[in-house]
């Protein structure tokens, strides 16, 4: 490598990590979080028992499943427009996101919440619950222990998919890649740099894992 | 620890704690119960025999509602609380299922939370008692039951036999008019089942109001006033524990229990 180029990387790594905590990591919290909470409430629809709730939800995981990510960020920021409702890069991608995460999810949690026996609804029944303050108390608690290494795992694939967001005009870590790329025509360089980026914040991401995962298991037998 | 009136024995007059008239319950279409009678008064011990499959257990879960079931009335101190046949809703159940508190044939500890916490959890939150008034009554129910300095342990932390300790503290932490246990030594390894067993007896010595589903025969004779053989769903023979565990009047029950006291 020339020491021009040397000096481009280093040059970029600014701008880029910039991107990543002004964009991409914002972006990635916010959608997980309202993907947390549509997945949550989705669960529950697909749990209630009432077989049409039941049915939209599955309805909906369905369709966030079966289509692709790119073409749902599209429908929000392109599409809606044309039906006179026009909505801001950001919140487009972050309304984008979080329905997404929130079908994948939603499997997730429904599956965590069916993991825990039986035995625990109705020992909080009998001390006297009711069924929300059950799940909230009781049931969501262990569900959560059960469900860190999947939804970190769904959490790790939105960091990524953020990259998406360039497509929709949004400045984040691959955004800022891609201008220093068409300015210094180093693609490989800066396309790496980005890489590379992502890659050290999904490290992290992996490590706080494995201490959320410790911290959940406190009260486990090994 | 102190139940409406200690040491009373039972309180035969008056109306009844709890009366049970004409319990249906099926699943699909296998009938668990067919019209089961059962009541049970004040300071007194109910022990609930039978094969398993005989329905107990099914009759223990529909005192406090965590089974619903088709038809039967339940009255608490001569009152109608609950009648099954109209469906009952959530309110309804629920005020049933205030009167008392149950213990586990799997204890169903939570596992997320301290041994302190389990017990204070049902006070606290949903009694909505005051914190430390909660804290030091558990304290005190734990130490009674040689628990206190397990306190802060999570329940992976203790055996069976000191989960179903707690099982049974968490219980009488909601200070429940009556006691329904489920089998609780069932789940024990045997030298375990011991202590459980003298708790209880303890707790039935002091007046505490008890429904007890369980295999052990020689508990049933010492503590229970009463015996109930239920058999394929029904009421075979009930009288006073001597009586029918030693002297029953019905074959079936006689051919149980001498199969349960010599398996080979």
């Amino acid at each position: 490598m020339t020491s021009d180029q040397w000096d481009l990387v280093l040059g970029s790594l600014g701008p880029i990590t910039g991107g990543a905590i002004r964009g991409t990591i914002p972006l990635a919290l916010a959608s997980f979080a309202g993907g947390m909470v549509i997945a949550v409430a989705v669960a529950l629809m697909r749990l209630s028992g009432r077989r049409l709730v039941a049915a939209l939800a599955r309805g909906y995981v369905s369709l966030i499943r079966g289509t692709p990510l790119l073409v749902q960020l599209f429908v929000v920021f392109y599409g809606l427009p044309s039906l006179g409702l026009v909505i801001d890069p950001w919140p487009s991608a972050i309304i984008a996101f979080s329905l997404n995460v929130g079908g994948y999810a939603a499997e997730v949690v429904r599956a965590a919440i069916l993991s825990v026996p039986k035995g625990q609804w109705e020992a909080a029944y009998v001390i006297g619950m009711a069924r929300p303050t059950a799940l909230r108390r009781i049931i969501l608690p262990q569900a959560a222990r059960v469900s860190v290494p999947p939804l970190s795992n769904t959490f790790i694939s939105l960091v990524k998919d953020t990259s998406l967001a360039s497509l929709i005009l949004v400045t984040e870590l691959f955004r800022e890649a891609q201008k220093v790329a068409a300015f210094s025509q180093e693609f490989m360089l800066l396309y790496l740099e980005a890489a590379l980026v992502y890659w050290v914040i999904c490290l992290a991401l992996s490590t706080g894992q494995g201490v959320l995962e410790k911290r959940l298991d406190r009260y486990v037998a090994h | 620890m102190s139940p409406t009136d200690p040491g009373a024995g039972r309180a035969a007059d008056g109306p009844a704690l709890l009366a049970v008239t004409g319990l249906r319950k099926s699943f699909g279409t296998h009938e668990v119960l067919r019209a089961v009678d059962l009541t049970v008064h004040t300071g007194e011990v109910v022990a609930i025999i039978g094969a398993s499959g005989s329905g107990k257990t099914t009759v223990l879960r529909c005192l406090n509602g965590l089974e619903v079931a088709d038809a039967g009335r339940v009255e608490v101190h001569g009152s109608l609380a609950v009648d099954f046949a109209t469906s009952p809703d959530r309110r309804q159940l629920n005020a049933l299922r205030d009167r008392s508190a149950m213990v586990f044939q799997h204890y169903n500890l939570f596992p997320h939370k301290t041994v302190l916490e389990n017990v204070t959890e049902g006070p606290i939150v949903v009694q909505r008692r005051p914190v430390r008034e909660a804290r030091e009554d558990a304290l005190a129910l734990l130490a009674r039951v040689g628990l206190a300095d397990r306190a802060d342990a999570y329940p992976f932390q203790l055996s069976g036999g000191q989960q179903q300790r707690v099982g049974i503290v968490r219980a009488l932490a909601l200070r429940p008019d009556l006691l329904l246990f489920d089998e609780p030594t069932s789940a024990l390894d045997p030298e375990l089942v011991g202590d459980v067993l003298t708790l209880m007896r303890d707790l039935a010595a002091e007046g505490w109001t008890m429904v007890v589903v369980t295999h052990e025969l020689q508990f049933a004779r010492e503590v229970a006033h009463r015996v109930v053989f239920l058999d394929e769903g029904a009421v075979l023979e009930e009288g006073p524990a001597r009586q029918v565990l030693t002297d029953p009047a019905q074959e079936r029950t006689r051919q149980f229990i001498r199969r349960l006291l010599h398996p080979l």
